[in-house]
């Protein structure tokens, strides 16, 4: 069994959702950006969805678009991303890590070698924002090959009749996004996710995981009733942008933080 | 002259059913725009094949825009290069300015059809945000236009213009702050507001079906021209030049005449400083294979795939990606692309000015500087046409500026 699918069957075991948690890799530095990644796994995440930072990322909105641009100007390349992903695998040989990313950069140097890096520096899955079912056979084919699993959006613009197709293309979970938009955080949880959860489950076995925008305890409880998963992104980024001017005190916000969270998955 | 031979091209079969220009083109998006883009392709595919949306935008093509628009015999060009009879399509003679009204008016049209009354686009020199927004003024739609900080700096002009029509002006800080990064900031507008708007994408770029729809809304250059050359010599140029951003006035010039296989086609991209890393928006000579905003393209890009600064003089060209559709007939060898520098082309606004009466846009500028080339190594007897895609009005304070011109 594939590690994302474990830690979705552990989760289910305790009667809880599983946490998804992104930051963006190398955000501000490499070295921080490891420490906080291995913060938000020692302190209750399931699921590291780890952003791979892009110069042009249109579906995200200011907080990981300037986490992005931190990380770019820290020096964070492709073989940095990778040597990341390999430094946390050393420490947490079980934790699940999905790539959050654009499809131009598994593209540039050939889908078959990027994912073939991927999978030897311990990522499991790929979550790429601008690649639909419909252009993603070469994607799909390697990971197949390598042995990684895809994960895939449904929006709450996405028909019935799509929710199937994307179900087919998706061997992770699917990542539902619980409001048209661009990432950030949200006072208010949309009001609909019962129904959007519902819809995808009649369509897939898959765990569903919901996010976009959900910051609080609170939001995380309530989505958690319904979900398999959910996903917390931007509160986190904002941790280590409200620090910048203090970076020994990002891991201890963090921690914080995350531990609240990931007591509101208890169902 | 070495005239392109063409192997048998159907041009009305491309793209596919799912936006394919052989490997270039497709839809590139994040989901939540998926159902948007294919209610509009079928929405367009409809409005297409209805004799009364095409009346309907031919009356104000003519009424609003001004087409169609003269094919323009350039005698002291001509006299200037010494070789081939240089012709100017003046698409700068259009309302607002350039070319770019043709598409403004055609998605206009598409939006009020599809009951969107929210209407949003990116700019760069500003020609397409004015387009937009006298359109959306005319049409009582809603328009919010988002263009980067350095080309609001740039092409302040056109930014009050846009503001006087009742648009809504957004500065982009993101990036280079230029036309990729608006682009960027419209998608996420899309994106959120997808329900409710209209994205009316000002190049042949993009997901599909936009590279196809504003092809098509394009196309009338070419078939004028055409009409207008061979009344005028009685038989077809032989060669024909256009600059090329995203490839919409390049690509509308074109069409007409793609299985014309002894009308050589050239598309001139923008050289800047010199094709170095960072220095230019030539496509074809520094870029490679990728994907950006929704497209499979040649695109100018670093090792790791991240997008690539450019550079070039003209905000309209300034762009690290080229139209698919332009990718696919250069693969073909049926469209040729050459690139033009910031010298030259400073150069070459003064001369056309001077010599002709007319100021030229920065960006029809880069087709200028290549078409007096051609013209220079070509017989009398030849027939170059040239688009001029735009008027130069809205460069003349930036253009001053470089000369050290006070104004
Ligand atoms: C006058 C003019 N010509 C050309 C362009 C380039 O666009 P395209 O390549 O889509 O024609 C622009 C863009 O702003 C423009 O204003």
């Amino acid at each position: 069994m594939s590690r994302l699918a474990s830690a979705f069957q552990l989760a289910r075991a305790r009667n809880r959702a599983a946490l998804v948690a992104y930051l963006c890799a190398g955000d501000p530095d490499f070295e921080r950006s490891l420490a906080a990644c291995r913060t938000l796994l020692a302190n209750g995440v399931d699921v590291l969805e780890l952003g791979v930072p892009f110069s042009d990322p249109l579906a995200d909105g200011p907080t990981n678009q300037l986490a992005a641009q931190r990380a770019l100007a820290g020096g964070m390349t492709a073989a940095r991303v990778f040597e990341l992903v390999r430094r946390i695998r050393a420490e947490f040989p079980a934790a699940p890590i999905v790539f959050y990313t654009y499809y131009n950069l598994v593209f540039s140097n050939g889908v078959e070698a990027y994912l073939h890096a991927a999978k030897e520096a311990g990522v499991d899955g790929m979550l790429t924002l601008d690649l639909p079912p419909e252009e993603a056979g070469e994607m799909a084919a390697a990971c197949r090959t390598h042995g990684l699993d895809t994960v895939f959006i449904v929006a709450p613009t996405t028909p019935d009749a799509r929710i199937a197709r994307i179900a087919a293309a998706t061997t992770g979970f699917i990542y539902y996004v619980s409001r048209e938009g661009v990432t950030g955080v949200r006072e208010q949880v949309a009001a609909n996710i019962p129904e959007a959860v519902a819809r995808i489950r009649a369509r897939t076995a898959l765990p569903v995981a919901v996010g976009f925008g959900i910051s609080t305890r609170a939001q995380v409880t309530q989505v958690a009733t319904h979900a398999d998963g959910v996903v917390v992104g931007s509160v986190l980024v904002n941790c280590i942008r409200d620090h910048l001017g203090s970076p020994e005190k990002i891991t201890a916000r963090l921690a914080a933080v995350v531990a609240e969270l990931a007591a509101g998955t208890q169902r | 002259m070495s005239t392109a031979t063409a192997p048998s091209l159907d041009r009305f079969s491309l793209p596919d059913a799912g936006g394919h220009f052989g490997r270039y083109g497709g839809v590139f998006v994040p989901e939540t725009l998926m159902t948007a883009l294919a209610e509009l392709g079928v929405a367009y595919e409809a409005a297409r094949a209805d004799p009364a949306f095409q009346n309907e935008l031919r009356h104000h093509l003519k009424e609003f825009a001004g087409r169609p628009t003269e094919l323009y015999f350039a005698e002291r060009l001509t006299a200037h290069a010494g070789g081939a009879k240089i012709y100017l399509k003046r698409e700068d003679l259009l309302h607002t300015g350039a070319h770019k009204i043709n598409n403004a008016l055609g998605q206009a049209l598409l939006a009020r059809r599809m009951g969107k009354k929210r209407i949003i686009a990116e700019t760069g020199a500003g020609q397409h945000g004015v387009a937009t927004a006298a359109v959306c003024a005319k049409f009582g739609l809603e328009c919010i236009v988002y263009m980067g900080a350095v080309d609001m700096e740039r092409q302040a002009l056109n930014v009050f213009r846009m503001r006087l029509m009742g648009a809504e002006v957004r500065s982009v800080e993101a990036g280079q702050k230029t036309l990729k990064d608006a682009v960027n900031e419209a998608m996420r507008d899309w994106v959120t507001n997808v329900r409710s708007t209209h994205y009316i994408l000002g190049s042949a770029l993009g997901a599909h079906p936009y590279p196809m729809m504003v092809r098509d809304f394009h196309r009338a250059i070419g078939r004028e021209t055409k009409e207008q050359i061979l009344a005028r010599e009685g038989r077809l140029p032989d060669e024909m030049i256009a600059c090329v951003g995203g490839g919409s006035n390049a690509i509308g010039f074109f069409f007409e005449f793609l299985e014309d296989s002894g009308v050589r086609l050239i598309g001139v991209e923008a050289g800047g400083r010199g094709i170095r890393r960072g220095e230019h928006a030539a496509r074809f000579e520094g870029g490679k294979l990728g994907v950006l905003q929704g497209a499979m393209t040649y695109i100018l890009q670093n090792s790791d795939g991240q997008i690539e600064l450019t550079h070039s003089v003209s905000a309209g060209l300034d762009y690290a990606a080229i139209g698919p559709e332009h990718a696919f007939y250069r693969d073909r060898k049926r469209i040729d692309y050459a690139y033009a520098c910031d010298d030259e082309v400073l150069e070459m606004f003064q001369t056309c000015s001077r010599l002709e009466g007319i100021i030229p846009a920065l960006e029809s500028t880069h087709a200028l500087v290549h078409g007096l080339k051609r013209a220079r190594e070509l017989t009398k007897d030849k027939i170059i046409v040239i688009n001029l895609s735009g008027r130069g009005d809205k460069d003349v304070q930036q253009v001053a500026k470089i000369l050290g011109t006070k104004l």
